[in-house]
């Protein structure tokens, strides 16, 4: 190699000549875009931008050159040394998305294969129709009381009001436990929970109490003996009818839809005193069937669906659980939900609610 | 109650033109339950009257056929017209359906040739025209129906009936008397009271039969009114059979429809005895020691020494208020009646019914309460339709009429609006009490006398429910109530929704199954003779033979469940079930029922719960099939034991992660090789594994069939506190991989025990990657092969501490379990 050099000699520096940078330059553009694919541009690389390549030994023969020239052609050389570079940068980038644009199309998969490899579960629209009632009130401040559902006698009827000659126990078709003198029943409606919840917790007393209702009934497509309730109770001081309609109406907003009236009817129930059934506003055709709209299956045109009983707490029941009735009043509601199901979901036969077959569960998913 | 809206008319002044829907919908909103209501005999038109002018008998069919000459207008030449029924005669009028009529139900009528000669329409029987159910003679219409007129209009055909589900406190609505009231009150019109029936007038020389209470608990009141005379052969008139017919009640002959008519329209039930068949007094008593009687509908009976009967000197005569009796029934041959009319307590009656499973239309009432002021106006208007319809005499009448207290409620003016929430003025208090028939007095409180029919007024709140709902339930506003603040759900509330949606998203699917089964299928599972499954509760009316007992475990119905899919076309199912089961306390003692004036003592409460069964919650799986399914993406998994077992893990997480211990056990319905034990803190909460191959073979149900039940409640109980976190260190992690051979009883869960106890602190991850079994192991043996991960909080472990910790981790697996690191 030359070293640095006070004598000027043309013909040791000839590379550093313009033609001899542009002929480099011409050539490694011209290797470059022959270059096919990454690796064919990796092996000509070294020898137009490796330690060997005309632009690298140019730069070293730069200093062989007296100062007054050296500037200028160490320009040239840095120009042509750039102008391979950015050339090599070029090609590299084409042939870098050519590769990537090719393997990604390669890889290339049928995402709507189906991937049913871990079956599916489902929790049963009765359990998601409970929480959701349950989580309705519990917003509002009421607390959930759950009970046995073999329950004895006096709680199911004597405490409620229900007396052995009552003539509502004939209502109540009840499933008894053998022998029937050992005065244990199936329960036939939740409101012994609320009894319980009387006896065990102080005043006042905001509870609902979902679950499973036992009748000596006959199944059938609108009829079940075992079906699921739920029952609500408040006991304060002050509480008034006014209180119900409005509770009332909150969890039917919330179950069917904003905006839904209610509408209480005189009824007659012996643990509550007034008594009324509730009904409300279809929230299919929100009564538009009763007024020259297309007839509605929801209401069966009737613009009202009926849903439960309610009532202010009969002063009886208060008492044999303990709470003054001059002092406190309440209110009390209850409601089926298969019906609620059917009516939300137009399930026609009640009997797929309780025959296990996945088939009716499945599309109900995890919240139904 | 079936009330047709022309005999309600008949005491309600209704508005002109108001229709059957508007009074419903009146009656709804002051709280009777309006089931439906219909409108009958508007599709009835060409239906005349006839006159029958000839008759001819034709004998050559193998019935008696008729042929009939009926003049059906005045001047005009008489119609053929063949029938069959022979209950008829030249001169009566007849109702003829002229071709072109239709009767009820869209019947059209035509001239058709019936035996060989052109019926030129056709006369009609009872049942034809929808006036009744006797179908095997015409109808025979009062003389002197004018000729052509529109028997439609005449009978009044057209109607509409409100059909209404009487609620248990409104006996007085079991009578076109009481819902008269309501329309009226509903209406603001006036109300005629049927009950305002003019006085008998009473023969010079009254003949009466006696009449005796000797059980005062059971009655109060008896009137027997006695009748000669009487032609019980005579036809109940066309309109009354109609409306009873409408009402739902079978027109059967004169007398009897009279009581049933009476009772309809006034709520008082009636008997008519046939007078030659009653010896001595006529009493209301309690049944003695086996007294027998043959009721109406022909069942021989042994009375209950606490029935109430009504009996005379010869015996029983029929269940009182219930049924009455067969050898004193009324029949054609019957001139001499008695009405009986009685008061009795609504308990007694109550009892009765229930005790013979007897539901009657008179027990029906009786049970609901009857005014005591009806015996003598009912009876009384049961005689006076007997004397025109039937052309009886009335003879006379005996009473007994024991006192009655009349209850006083002192009502505090201000109470009603207290309850409703709206205020009310007291004028408006007053004016609705009165409206139901109370008399008022006093001013604060208000001094309230409820009216004799209206039993179910006894308590201020009563009255307040009278005056809320007859000023509307749709004037009350809309609140909510300040409620104070709450704790919202429970942990364990929170626990089994978390167990139901792990289950869920794992897999299974929910089934709420009914909680029944049968003793047999504790057999099919091999359920030994001492287990707590066989602690059954039997239901004394269940609703299947097959199924008599509450479950014991979820395991039967969910097992039932599966198999039911199965029969569908499901082969790989997936299915769990929360809920309760029922382990009866042998030995239990009935529950007690205390007063329910006052609330229970401790002692009554704990021994109304010591009577019931235990009612645990639980959560059970099945599965079957396959639980991975193959596909374009390779091999599927069949589901098995290892299943069941990590589905008892997947709840164990979801309840809150106590540490769950599996090992294994012997316990039906499992595969005795393939069973675990579960258990939390040593309390064990259940099994899961394999299905005993007897099992699936006796349920009919797939080979390897596996099953997980747990107690929830013991489940839940066992959680811990809080859940306390961990350090998570910065350093990073020393791996060492240890190949363990153990003999094949040695539980892996042992060895894992073992080595975390062995490894200490250091220890962070202990994971089992293989097992092998081979003839390098030898026979009965196996490897295990775990994955240690060793992590200091504090710095970078050095390979001379993490091989020291492995090393103490095998040497405790070996010191504990006999595992030898393989080479
Ligand atoms: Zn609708």
């Amino acid at each position: 190699m030359s070293g640095p050099s006070n004598s000027y000699d043309p013909k040791q520096v000839a590379m550093l000549a313009p033609e001899a940078l542009d002929a480099a330059l011409t050539e490694a553009v011209k290797a470059f875009a022959d270059a096919g694919h990454l690796d064919a541009l990796a092996a000509v690389r070294p020898a137009h931008l490796g330690d060997r390549s005309p632009v690298a030994l140019a730069r070293r023969e730069l200093g062989a050159l007296p100062p007054q020239a050296r500037a200028d052609a160490g320009r040239r050389v840095n120009d042509a040394r750039a102008a391979v570079q950015a050339a090599y940068d070029e090609r590299l980038v084409a042939l870098t998305d050519e590769r990537d644009e090719r393997v990604l199309r390669e890889e290339t998969v049928d995402v709507s294969l189906p991937w049913d490899r871990a079956a599916r579960g489902a929790r049963h629209p009765l359990t998601t129709v409970m929480e959701r009632v349950t989580d309705i009130f519990v917003a509002m401040g009421y607390e959930l009381a759950e009970g046995p559902e073999a329950e004895a006698e006096w709680f199911n009827f004597d405490a409620l009001n229900i007396g052995p000659d009552h003539p509502a126990r004939g209502m109540h078709d009840t499933l008894w436990l053998d022998p029937p003198e050992r005065g244990v029943v199936l329960r036939t409606q939740t409101s012994p929970v609320q009894i319980r919840a009387l006896l065990s917790r102080k005043l006042p007393l905001y509870v609902i109490s979902p679950g499973r209702v036992y009748r000596d009934d006959p199944i059938d497509a609108t009829h079940s003996p075992v079906f699921g309730q739920v029952e609500g109770l408040a006991v304060d001081e002050g509480i008034t009818m006014a209180h119900l309609k409005g509770t009332l109406e909150r969890f039917v907003q919330g179950m069917f839809g904003d905006g839904l009236r209610t509408r209480l009817r005189p009824s007659y129930f012996p643990f509550t005193e007034p008594s009324a059934e509730l009904d409300f506003e279809c929230f299919a055709c929100r009564g538009e069937s009763t007024r020259g709209g297309p007839p509605c299956r929801t209401c069966g045109s009737e613009g009202w669906i009926e849903w439960g009983g309610c009532g202010m707490v009969n002063p009886r029941v208060l008492r044999a659980c303990g709470a003054d009735p001059d002092r406190y009043t309440g209110f009390a509601f209850g409601m089926g939900l298969e019906r609620a199901l059917m009516f939300r979901h137009g399930i026609t036969d009640m009997r797929d609610i309780t025959d296990g077959d996945v088939r009716f569960t499945l599309p109900f998913g995890m919240e139904g | 109650m079936r009330v047709p809206l022309s005999w309600l008319s008949e005491y309600v002044d209704l508005p002109a033109g108001t229709t059957a829907r508007e009074v419903a919908t009146a009656l709804t909103r002051a709280g009777l339950e309006v089931e439906t209501v219909t409108d009958v005999g508007y599709d009835v038109s060409g239906v005349v009257v006839g006159d029958v002018v000839e008759v001819t008998d034709l004998d050559e069919f193998k019935k008696p056929i008729r042929d009939c000459r009926v003049v059906v207008a005045t001047g005009q030449a008489p119609r053929g017209i063949v029938c069959g029924a022979r209950n008829f005669a030249v001169g009566d009028r007849v109702a003829v359906a002229l071709p072109g009529a239709a009767l009820p139900g869209g019947f059209e009528i035509g001239a058709r040739k019936t035996y060989g000669r052109i019926s030129d329409g056709m006369i009609c029987s009872a049942r034809e025209l929808g006036v009744g159910d006797d179908h095997r003679g015409i109808l025979v219409l009062p003389a002197g129906s004018p000729v052509g007129a529109d028997v439609a209009d005449l009978l009044h055909l057209r109607d509409s009936v409100i059909d209404i589900a009487v609620t248990p406190d409104r006996g007085y609505c079991l009578s076109v008397r009481g819902i008269a009231r309501e329309a009226a009150t509903a209406f603001r019109v006036g109300f005629r009271d049927p009950a305002s029936v003019p006085p008998l007038v009473e023969p010079a020389q009254p003949e009466a039969q006696p009449a005796a209470i000797d059980d005062p608990a059971g009655a109060d009141r008896i009137v027997l009114r006695a009748m000669s005379g009487v032609d019980p052969t005579r036809p109940t008139p066309p309109e009354m059979q109609r409306r009873l017919f409408l009402a739902g009640m079978r027109p059967i002959s004169l007398p009897v429809d009279v009581t049933n008519y009476v009772m309809h329209e006034l709520g008082q039930p009636l008997h008519a005895f046939d007078r030659r068949r009653l010896t001595g007094t006529v009493v209301v008593r309690r049944a003695r020691p086996g007294e027998r009687l043959l009721t109406l509908d022909h069942v021989e009976r042994t009375v209950h020494p606490e029935d109430l009967l009504i009996a005379d000197d010869s015996g029983p005569l029929s269940l009182a208020g219930t049924m009455g009796g067969l050898s004193s029934e009324v029949d054609d041959s019957t001139t001499g009646l008695v009405i009986e009319a009685v008061h009795f307590t609504a308990a007694a009656i109550a009892r009765m019914s229930r005790r013979h499973a007897l539901a009657s239309e008179a027990s029906q009432r009786f049970e609901r309460g009857v005014d005591p002021e009806l015996p003598p106006a009912a009876s009384a208007r049961a005689v006076r339709l007997l004397t025109e319809l039937g052309g009886g005499t009335y003879t006379g009448s005996a009473e007994v009429d024991l006192p009655r207290a009349r209850p006083e409620i002192a009502l505090p003016a201000g109470l009603s609006g207290r309850i409703a929430g709206v205020a009310y003025d007291a004028e408006t208090v007053v004016r609705r009490l009165t409206d139901v028939g109370c008399s008022v007095g006093g001013a604060d409180p208000l001094t309230v006398t409820p009216p004799t029919w209206r039993p179910d007024l006894v308590d201020p709140y009563d009255l307040v429910e009278e005056v809320v709902r007859l000023e509307g339930y749709d004037r009350l506003p809309s609140v909510l109530p300040l409620t104070p603040a709450a704790r919202g759900l429970t942990e364990d509330q929170r626990r089994r929704r978390a167990v139901s949606r792990a289950l869920a998203a794992t897999g299974y699917v929910e089934v709420l199954n009914h909680p029944f089964q049968s003793a047999e299928v504790l057999d099919a599972l091999g359920v030994p003779v001492a287990d707590d499954r066989r602690r059954l509760a039997r239901l004394a009316n269940p609703l299947s033979d097959q199924a008599p007992y509450l479950r014991t475990s979820l395991l039967p119905p969910l097992l039932q469940a599966l198999r039911r899919n199965l029969s569908r076309g499901a082969t790989d199912v997936a299915l769990y079930e929360i809920g309760l089961v029922f382990l009866d306390r042998p030995g239990a003692p009935a529950a007690p029922r205390p007063s329910v004036e006052h609330p229970p003592s401790r002692e009554e409460l704990a021994s109304l719960d010591a009577a019931l069964p235990e009612q645990p919650l639980h959560v059970a799986a099945v599965l079957t099939g396959s639980r991975e399914a193959q596909g374009w993406w390779g091999d599927g998994r069949p589901a098995s034991w290892a299943d069941a077992v990590e589905a008892a893990r997947t709840v164990a997480l979801a309840a809150g992660g106590a540490a769950l211990t599996v090992e294994p056990a012997d316990v039906a319905p499992w595969h005795p090789g393939r069973c675990a034990a579960l258990s939390v803190d040593g309390r064990l909460i259940g099994h899961a594994g394999e299905l005993h191959p007897r099992v699936t073979a006796a349920l009919d149900l797939p080979p390897r069939t596996a099953a997980v039940e747990l107690d929830l409640s013991a489940l839940f109980a066992a959680q811990p506190g809080l859940v306390a976190a961990p350090q998570v260190s910065g350093f990073p992690p020393a791996t060492q991989d240890v190949a363990l051979v153990v003999d094949d009883d040695v539980p892996a869960a042992a060895v894992e025990d073992a080595l975390r106890e062995g490894a200490g602190d250091l220890l962070e991850a202990v994971r089992l990657f293989d097992v092998f079994a081979g003839e390098q192991i030898g026979r009965g043996r196996r490897s295990l092969a775990y994955a240690l991960r060793f992590r200091a909080p504090d710095r970078t472990l050095t390979v001379q501490e993490a091989t020291a910790a492995r090393d103490a981790a095998v040497a405790e697996a070996a010191r504990r379990t006999g595992a030898v690191l393989r080479s």
